[in-house]
């Protein structure tokens, strides 16, 4: 995806194949011989561990499909025949439903990486905007995903989310209609929002190989935000990335793993054990929390349309960061101030999250109409004038110097595998 | 001004804002808990459950076989005269990891049961003797025959009931829980529950038909009467005939019938993590020989 292949094959078989289908130099220009900046950290090996975990949801999910029934009077059961009758049914269960909020963690570690680093300003916005699009998807995904068991949280929280589309003025409640197939959430939602759930990840995967195509064309950004310059500036992807992003990838499977066996519970809700009952609606309906902080931002708000206005506006706001920052400075490792508002801003979004799940009254509300206005305003006040006010601090000449300090020229480590040495 | 300190006075703002904020929210919750008066109790439960000893908690939890034996002949003899087990079925009894009775035990307990089958050759049902393979049978034929019986509220089912109630563990506990491996809420709340009725305070009314219990979870009063008497199960294996026990073997059998492969999860578990530290042992070592030659 960068340009000319350099790919030389040697044996007969895959020179046939290179001169009718260029596949394989198409893997050998991005994945081995790829140029990556050399000072990358471990916050950049999150894009392999969600390439990872998109297979690895679509590779449990297909197996659960096989057994799943998307009936309202089975779905339930069907589930509870999956943890119990079905041959590591409930691994696969556990794996699947805990793999959505690593998913999540994931992504949402990625994302602040990006925020912290400046990896949306230019040439990066498109690949910016291809990965909130990603994002936008997975929350529909993950949503309908945890409508499918058909537990009393997937019942309500599916009532509660489409129902917002309610709020649109004169159209509202013919939306609500025809997204819900009937008049209320039943056995047409269900069917649709598990056709939809198979269908998007296949879509999310479209979208990430032009995430990692427009991810090519400029290469990745790096800790100090300053752009590769010249060819010691970077190391190929094969050896050196690959094995850092499986360290990388590895850890973060012991953590998703420590979930899945031992805690597979923790993230979930109590009430989803009990089948879906229109008749009966639990004490508090709480989305899944990597929800939470935009379920805050729009309970925070009185009206319901500006509620429903403010928890989109509060992704959309992300789709122009690139134009919002006004820094010419990407990382914020050279930027005083915004480092320190980048920190607050990560504790508010935390502190909407807590908030989300906590019921929307007294303290918790007044919190939560504070950490609102605080977010909004970090994006559309703090950051336009950050870029006006704020002194950076000096920048390296070139990533090589920031490694090697002064300068100084590298000997050791030119841009080969290090079995030529 | 200068910059440098213009920056740390806005950090300070902000961060001093945030704290504050979390104060205030600390506070409300606060002021929310002291106004319950006895009589009156606004939270629910009202007591919340303690942190009990179970066979199945932690890194190496295994069900206790004898418990979930005697927890099974509880449901049996007691819970199963009002509640369905919907999930269960007679060949789970023989299961391992289970109250692993032997295959002709299940058998027998299968067939002590008359189980209506059909329709047969002439368009008939019939009763037959309980197989392997049948559900546990409901005391009620259908949800509304159940209400009806049972003051207008049909006793829930029990399958997943030990998955299904969860009291707000509240911070920071729910953070801890996450490290401790805290997943023993619901038997420490249906052993609270079963062991938890008792006079309720003057000044409160309880409509009729219903029991004061302060371990419930939806409010002062369930419609459950108290279901254990002392001396009710006969044990044959010398465990002690009381209340406190035998809710001890039901709440461990109700966790085992809401989870039946967690043995099988927590072995699989432990495997799983070993494997995957010493390979990222190997891979941290890989790495470290690779990246050795280059400044990074």
């Amino acid at each position: 995806m960068s340009g000319p292949s350099t790919y030389q094959p040697q044996h007969p078989a895959l020179k046939w194949l290179e001169t009718r289908l260029p596949i394989l130099g198409l893997v050998h220009s991005s994945f081995i011989v790829f140029p990556n900046p050399r000072n990358l950290n471990y916050f950049w090996t999150f894009g392999g561990i969600l390439a990872f975990m998109l297979v690895a949801q679509i590779a449990t999910g297909v197996v659960l499909a096989m057994h799943y029934t998307p009936h309202v009077t089975l779905a339930f059961n069907s589930v509870e025949g999956i943890m119990r009758d079905v041959n590591s049914g409930w691994m696969l269960r556990y794996l699947h439903a805990n793999g959505a909020s690593m998913f999540f963690i994931a992504v949402y570690i990625h994302i602040f990486r990006g925020l912290y680093y400046g990896s949306y300003k230019a040439p990066r916005e498109v690949l910016w905007i291809l990965g909130m699009i990603i994002f936008l998807l997975m929350m529909a995904t993950g949503f309908m995903g945890y409508v499918l068991p058909w537990g009393q949280m997937s019942f309500w929280g599916a009532t509660v989310i489409t129902n917002l589309f309610g709020a649109i003025p004169l159209v509202g409640q013919t939306i609500v209609t025809w997204l819900w197939g009937g008049f209320s959430v039943d056995n047409p939602t269900l069917n649709r929002f598990f056709a939809l759930h198979y269908l998007l990840p296949f879509i999310i995967a479209g979208v990430v190989v032009l995430h990692i195509w427009a991810l090519h064309i400029p290469g990745s950004n790096n800790p100090t935000g300053v752009s590769v310059k010249e060819k010691q500036d970077t190391l190929p992807f094969h050896p050196y990335f690959t094995v850092k992003d499986a360290l990388g990838l590895v850890v973060f499977l012991i953590f998703y793993c420590y979930f899945v066996f031992y805690v597979p519970n923790y993230l979930g809700h109590a009430d989803n054990y009990i089948e879906a009952n229109p008749l009966v609606t639990p004490a508090h309906i709480v989305p899944e929390w990597y929800f939470l902080p935009f379920y805050a931002i729009l309970r925070s708000i009185p009206d319901k349309l500006l509620g429903v206005i403010a928890m989109f506006g509060a992704i959309a706001v992300l789709f122009v960061v690139p134009w919002l920052d006004t820094s010419k400075v990407r990382s914020a490792n050279f930027r005083p101030l915004y480092r320190q508002f980048f920190w607050i801003w990560a504790v508010a979004a935390v502190g909407l999250g807590y908030i989300g799940a906590m019921p929307p009254e007294g303290g918790y509300l007044i919190v939560g109409r504070i950490l609102t206005v605080y977010y909004f305003a970090h994006f559309l006040i703090i950051l336009p004038l950050l870029g006006l006010f704020e002194k950076p601090r000096p920048l390296p000449a070139s990533i090589t110097e920031a490694v090697l300090g002064g300068g100084a020229p590298v000997t050791a480590g030119a841009p080969s595998g290090p079995q030529t040495k | 001004m200068t910059m440098k300190s213009l920056s740390t006075k806005l950090a300070g703002l902000g961060l001093g804002l945030m704290l504050g904020l979390g104060a205030i929210g600390a506070g409300a919750a606060l002021a929310a808990e002291e106004h319950g008066e006895e009589a009156q109790p606004t939270h629910f439960p009202i007591i919340k459950p303690t942190l009990e000893p179970w066979s199945f908690a932690g890194l190496f939890g295994r069900f206790d076989t004898a418990q979930l034996q005697r927890g099974y002949q509880v449901y049996k003899e007691v819970c199963a005269s009002c509640h369905s087990m919907s999930l269960m079925s007679f060949r789970n009894l023989a299961q391992e990891g289970g109250p692993h009775f032997t295959e002709a035990q299940a058998r027998t307990v299968a067939a002590s049961y008359q189980v209506q089958d059909g329709p047969n050759d002439a368009g008939d049902m019939f009763e037959r003797p309980g197989r392997l393979s049948d559900r546990f049978p409901s005391p009620f034929p259908n949800p509304e025959a159940a209400a009806a019986a049972n003051n207008g509220k049909a006793p829930p089912d029990l399958s997943l009931m030990a998955k299904a109630r969860a009291v707000e563990r509240g911070f920071p506990w729910f953070v801890l829980d996450l490290f401790t491996q805290y997943e023993e809420g619901g038997p420490d709340y249906i052993h609270g529950l079963l062991t938890g009725y008792k006079e309720a305070p003057a000044g409160m009314q309880i409509p009729p038909g219903l029991h004061y219990n302060p371990h419930f979870v939806s409010g002062p009063a369930i419609a459950m009467p108290p279901p254990l008497s002392d001396g009710q199960v006969t044990y044959t294996d010398g465990a002690p005939q009381t209340v406190d026990q035998y809710s001890r073997d039901v709440s461990a059998f109700l966790m085992w019938t809401a989870e039946p492969h967690l043995d099988a999860r927590k072995r699989a578990g432990f495997q799983v993590i070993i494997f995957l530290i010493v390979f990222a042992g190997l891979l941290y070592v890989t790495k470290k020989k690779i990246w050795s030659k280059v400044a990074h």
